[in-house]
């Protein structure tokens, strides 16, 4: 799927936010890529900062963050055919607003109940992007809005083009968000956790017409997720987030069959999973440090039942594992006492590993 | 639509009936004779009563007092203005409220909306904090205290606007007045068109339309004001009613023949004159119940959810 061509690039990516009760360094030196055509998902806790990341690339961040340091790089084709690489952070807001957001990197938003203007009409709603960007005439744009409603699985579309979000249910809002962020071709989809607020049923099959777009409109696509189940489904690489950092990042099978960082370990045994002996469902313990206090060493350490004690006083850097797999996690430096995963979750690994199998 | 109007219409009208109905009733039940004078025999009060239909059924007196009511008869005042028909002394006084009263109102809306508007815009810099302090200071400040000021300033020091309200010029003797009536509201405005506002910045419908593209000018005048109208809309109309029926203090002082001086005379003169206090009673519900079903409509134009929610519903 992927033609190895980066088109989103996030380069030491670092902000804090002022509250009141001080700066909360929330994001602290991400790294991420994105090629062309592929899908990555970011995967953390609440308040791992990875909503924050991504609202940096669309210039949505509250009017109390800071860039510290960092660049976002875009690389697309422009009009006139030549390829362009812009830091979406440098870009001033009406330049992002006018040629980036929408446009090139669109984005879908956890909550449909509230992400649409509930005074105009879903039609409305979906051309506004084309009259923006497209500069289509009325008619084109309406041909193209029910043409986009009937894709994301809306089927009287012409009825439901005069509708008022009210009328809709959250499935089918979902869909409408969908269909808006898909109104100008973009290149790039963010989702933010696109499924998080739907009914299970409808989870899946809002995954299913989201990876269905991606190949017919050749889409990358970015997930922000803390739900493995769907990072599982649809991603092609994953990053582990945690207080501001990722911590371990690989293709989907390394992540799955042969993580390295107790953190995603951790998150890996909080999976409901029906064959565990177990009949207490794992939680790690504690709660993710707050960030208006700099942790010192390595933020997961506190949490952490195998840390060692140089995770008190530095923090680790990047290990590689292999050539898309690396994890910050002093247990793998070559010094670092042989610490294996914890045998129950070795267990669960091999039967979903076998379990995987049988589908290829 | 159509259905939704009509529901509201008929609801309005009943509620106007049984206010009129309690009014009436209010006033005959109150203690007290209308003919207090001494020289009149017990024989002349019983023929009196009986001329004035004073000893029907009270269902009776009230629905010729409705009958009248819609010819646009409310009877004789008892002690103002010599007996005059109430119809006659009060469409003056309402033409003399409602003119001051409309300046107030439009003045205080506009000038509440770009001072609230001003203040999203610029929410958390300086020009949000003047405007709060402006519009605290418009709430705290009670009209007639203003009035007092400009009559003070800009007619006694310099003498550039009448001292007093003077109809045969209306329109620039209306400016104090109207002036220190829309204070109030310019304030509560404001504050509630930046509050409103700044509730639907971080919606997540705007967060939406920026992600689509939408900046600026585009992005307030679509998505913004629109959604942040609808709630305005329904604190603006009890300050039209109160801006409307004449603040009873500042047309007392500055000498304006309005409705709300109309009350303060009929209440306060020399005894009590009933017949004012009715009809200037109904007057006040009917405008309140008629403002309110404008906005109820207005409401219906404005926000899709609740059209729909009246007609057919679709799943």
């Amino acid at each position: 799927m992927s033609e190895n061509k980066t088109i989103l690039n996030i380069r030491d990516l670092d902000i804090s936010f002022k509250t009141n009760a001080g700066t909360v360094h929330a994001i602290r030196g991400v790294n991420l890529d994105l090629q062309k055509g592929e899908t990555v998902a970011i995967v953390g806790e609440s308040g791992s900062g990875k909503s924050v990341t991504m609202k940096a690339a669309m210039g949505l961040l509250d009017a109390n963050a800071t860039v510290n340091r960092g660049e976002i790089l875009y690389t697309y084709t422009d009009e006139k055919g030549q390829e362009t690489t812009v830091d979406l952070l440098k870009l001033p807001k009406k330049q992002l607003r006018q040629h980036y957001n929408g446009q090139r990197i669109a984005m879908v938003f956890q909550d449909p109940m509230t992400s649409l203007d509930p005074t105009m009409t879903i039609g409305k709603q979906i051309m506004e992007g084309m009259f923006l960007h497209k500069n289509m005439s009325k008619e084109a744009a309406k041909a193209r809005a029910l043409e986009l409603l009937q894709l994301v699985g809306i089927t009287d579309a012409e009825k439901r083009f005069k509708n008022y979000p009210h009328q809709l249910s959250g499935g089918m809002r979902q869909r409408v968000v969908i269909a808006i962020a898909l109104s100008a071709d973009p290149d790039i989809l963010i989702c933010d956790e696109p499924t998080t607020a739907l009914d299970v049923t409808i989870q899946a099959r809002i995954l299913e017409l989201i990876m269905d777009i991606q190949e017919k409109m050749k889409l990358s696509v970015i997930y922000i997720t803390h739900d493995l189940g769907v990072v599982a489904k649809v991603a092609d690489y994953v990053n582990v987030m945690y207080a501001g950092k990722i911590v371990e990042v690989g293709n989907v099978n390394e992540i799955f069959f042969e993580p390295k960082h107790p953190y995603t370990w951790g998150l890996l045994s909080a999976m409901p999973d029906l064959e565990t002996e177990d009949d207490r469902l794992y939680s790690i313990p504690g709660s993710p440090p707050n960030l208006l206090h700099e942790p010192k060493g390595d933020a997961f350490a506190a949490r952490n039942q195998f840390a060692l004690a140089i995770d008190e006083k530095a923090e680790p850097p990047l290990f590689q594992v292999s050539p898309t797999h690396w994890a910050a996690t002093w247990l793998l430096h070559p010094d670092a006492p042989k610490v294996e995963i914890p045998p129950e979750l070795q267990a669960r690994l091999e039967r979903a590993r076998k379990e995987a199998e049988k589908y290829l | 639509m159509i259905k939704y109007t009509l529901k509201r219409v008929g609801m309005a009208v009943l509620t106007l009936l049984i206010i009129t109905f309690l009014l009436f009733v209010l006033v005959r039940i109150m203690p007290g004779n209308p003919f207090p004078s001494e020289r009149m025999s017990a024989e002349q009060i019983a023929n009196k009563r009986a001329e004035m239909g004073l000893d029907d059924p009270i269902l009776t007196q009230f629905f010729r007092y409705l009958g009248n009511a819609l010819h646009g008869d409310f009877g004789k005042g008892t002690s103002l203005y010599y007996g005059a028909p109430i119809s006659t002394v009060l469409s003056t006084a309402i033409s003399n409220s409602f003119r001051i009263g409309g300046l107030a109102v439009l003045w205080g809306s506009l000038v509440g909306l770009v001072l609230g508007i001003t203040a999203a815009l610029h929410r958390g810099k300086f020009l949000d904090g003047f405007c709060t302090v402006v519009s605290i200071l418009g709430v705290c400040v009670p009209s007639y205290v203003f009035l007092i000021f400009l009559q003070y300033t800009f007619a006694f020091k310099i003498p550039f606007f009448p001292y007093f309200f003077d109809s045969s010029r209306f329109l620039f003797s209306s400016v104090i007045p109207a002036l220190s009536l829309s204070l109030f509201t310019t304030s509560t405005i404001a504050r509630f068109t930046r509050n409103e506002m700044v509730e639907v910045f971080d919606s997540d419908y705007v967060r939406l339309a920026e992600a689509k593209g939408m900046y600026g000018r585009g992005l307030v005048m679509k998505h913004v004001l629109r959604n942040a109208l609808i709630p305005i809309v329904t604190v603006l109309a009890p300050l039209i009613v109160d801006l409307l029926t004449g603040a009873l203090v500042v047309e007392k002082i500055y000498g304006i023949n309005g409705i709300g001086k109309l009350m303060v005379d009929a209440i306060a003169g020399e005894g009590i004159d009933y017949n004012y206090v009715l009809a200037l009673g109904i007057l006040y519900s009917a405008l309140y119940i008629g403002i309110m079903l404008l906005v109820d409509l207005l409401y219906g134009v404005l926000d899709p959810r609740i059209r729909v929610s009246s007609g057919k519903k679709e799943a």
